[in-house]
């Protein structure tokens, strides 16, 4: 057995160092190992989650997000929340690789436990977890190892309401009325023209109407969607998230469609 | 190895900066919406930012890489300040600009950056910057998704590019204020990713009067200190379709 601990688990060096003329704590070694090839980066989302909505109401905000997690085309995972309560104040929706999403998860979790034993009174609130995933995500894609996301982060703290985007490239922006991937193209255009210049006076249940409806566009249009949904809303009073929902879709007209598909006349 | 798929750091989200020197002043002012594709990301993301007493920088380009940016020049100020106890000089700020950028030429932030503000003798100014360093001082300066439809304008109104008969060498306060809301008014009609707001920066020189900007609608004074340089704040409506 070789007496130098710190030759221990690893390769024997007489083929690089014959006569031990380094000293033992740098060694010179192979600079990569077998693996390096096979070492990859997130170059494409595997998994992925499609829209989520949210916009800014009287009392604070409201996010929703549908349950399914995508495989390609396959509607593979159908159960998955996609809206992650982060503190007392704060939830962000995730979409693109669910894998990256529970990977923020797991920082998030680390920083609030960390926040918390400092036991200083001092939470972190919306704007914090927004700065922090910000300069995550744009010093991962500075890495060129981006995290594939897109997240909304609302959040109500100190009798204000705060709302913002960030992606994996790290861009960053704040509005009363957001959206991500497809919801971006479909439902924001709705989300704007119910909510701009109504956020001081818009209800609860106005609210969850909004986002029925929007949601149900989306299903009809998103061919990465599913009518199952959940609703959070962050207030004075906290944070609620709803059990899954599903809106109710009209699909008679199918019958009468003609031109394409399978029938033939 | 598997599927090779590059994977793209940069995006362009579109907008519009413009600044122009004057005698005793500067105007330095961008547009606040913010696009990418032809997505409005938001109506108000500001693209000006007030670095000191008598500078105003100016970032268009990749929005990301802009705001990192604009923290890490702010940040390099703040030491100069705690180290120095006074601002760093425009010139020197425009220097500073130079070596951070060119510190990353080989994966460029992705910014075309304009400072404007007040030199050591009291003139206006504007410096305006390439992605990578290269970098001048000018009397005026575009930039941006609509700087092919702002410059050639400020050419003809501040240079007085292709028009013949006497012309002055520096144009007064409310005519340059006139000058670039109508460029951005104009660059609204004609670019889609311009729009929303325009927000406009004014600095004027030490014991300059502030006499022209009273009851100039939108206005509000962002000074930090008294007896020097005053930097005030314009909001305006730009059309949103």
């Amino acid at each position: 057995m070789d007496h130098f601990p710190t030759n221990w688990g690893r390769p024997r060096s007489e083929a690089v160092d014959l006569y031990n003329t380094y000293p033992l704590h740098n060694r010179p070694g192979p600079k990569a190992d077998a693996f390096t090839e096979g070492v990859q980066r997130t170059q494409a989302p595997i998994v992925t989650g499609t829209s989520v909505l949210a916009f800014r109401f009287k009392d604070g905000i409201i996010m929703a997000a549908d349950n399914l997690a995508s495989y390609g085309s396959l509607a593979r995972f159908k159960d998955v929340q996609r809206l992650i309560p982060v503190g007392a104040y704060t939830v962000i929706g995730g979409g693109g690789d669910m894998s990256d999403l529970q990977h923020i998860n797991h920082l998030l979790e680390g920083l609030i436990i960390e926040e918390l034993c400092e036991e200083d009174g001092h939470a972190l609130g919306p704007a914090e977890i927004y700065e922090y995933l910000s300069q995550v995500l744009y010093a991962r894609r500075s890495k060129m190892d981006p995290l594939w996301n897109s997240l909304l982060v609302g959040g109500f703290k100190d009798g204000k309401s705060f709302l913002g985007y960030v992606d994996l490239l790290g861009t960053t922006y704040t509005a009363s009325t957001l959206a991500t991937g497809y919801g971006s193209m479909i439902a924001q255009p709705l989300l704007r023209k119910y909510v701009e210049g109504r956020e001081e006076t818009l209800t609860e249940d106005e609210g969850k109407k909004i986002i029925e409806e929007c949601m149900k566009v989306l299903f009809y249009r998103d061919a990465r969607s599913i009518n199952k949904y959940q609703i959070a809303t962050i207030t004075e009073k906290g944070i609620s998230i709803s059990e899954s929902l599903s809106a109710h879709t009209e699909w008679s007209f199918a019958e009468k469609i003609r031109g394409y598909g399978a029938q033939t006349q | 190895m598997a599927q090779q798929r590059s994977f793209n750091p940069y995006t362009e989200n579109g907008g519009t900066i413009l600044a122009i020197a004057g005698a005793d002043f500067a105007v330095v002012a961008g547009d606040t919406r913010q696009t990418e594709g032809y997505s409005i990301q938001t109506r108000y993301a500001p693209k000006v930012f007030r670095l000191t007493d008598k500078a105003v920088l100016a970032v268009n380009g990749f929005a990301a890489d802009g705001n990192m940016f604009v923290k890490k020049v702010k940040q390099r100020l703040e030491w100069y300040k705690h180290a120095h106890s006074k601002d760093m000089p425009l010139q020197s700020i425009a220097r500073l600009i130079q070596t951070m950028l060119y510190a990353k030429r080989f994966f460029p932030y992705y910014v075309y950056n304009i400072l404007g503000g007040i030199d050591e003798q009291g003139k206006g100014a504007v410096y305006s910057f390439d992605p990578v360093g290269s970098y001048e001082r000018e009397t005026c300066r575009a930039a941006g998704a609509a700087q092919s439809l702002v410059q050639p304008f400020l050419d003809n109104q501040i240079y007085f590019k292709n028009q013949t008969g006497e012309h002055p060498t520096h144009l007064p306060l409310p005519h340059v204020l006139q000058l670039v809301t109508d460029s951005f008014t104009g660059a609204t009609e004609r670019h889609i990713e311009v729009g929303d707001g325009l927000e406009m920066f004014v600095i004027l020189a030490r014991g300059r009067g502030s006499q022209e900007l009273e009851g100039v609608a939108g206005i509000r004074e962002v000074t930090t200190s008294d007896e020097r340089e005053r930097v005030f704040v314009i909001n305006r409506d730009l059309k949103r379709d």
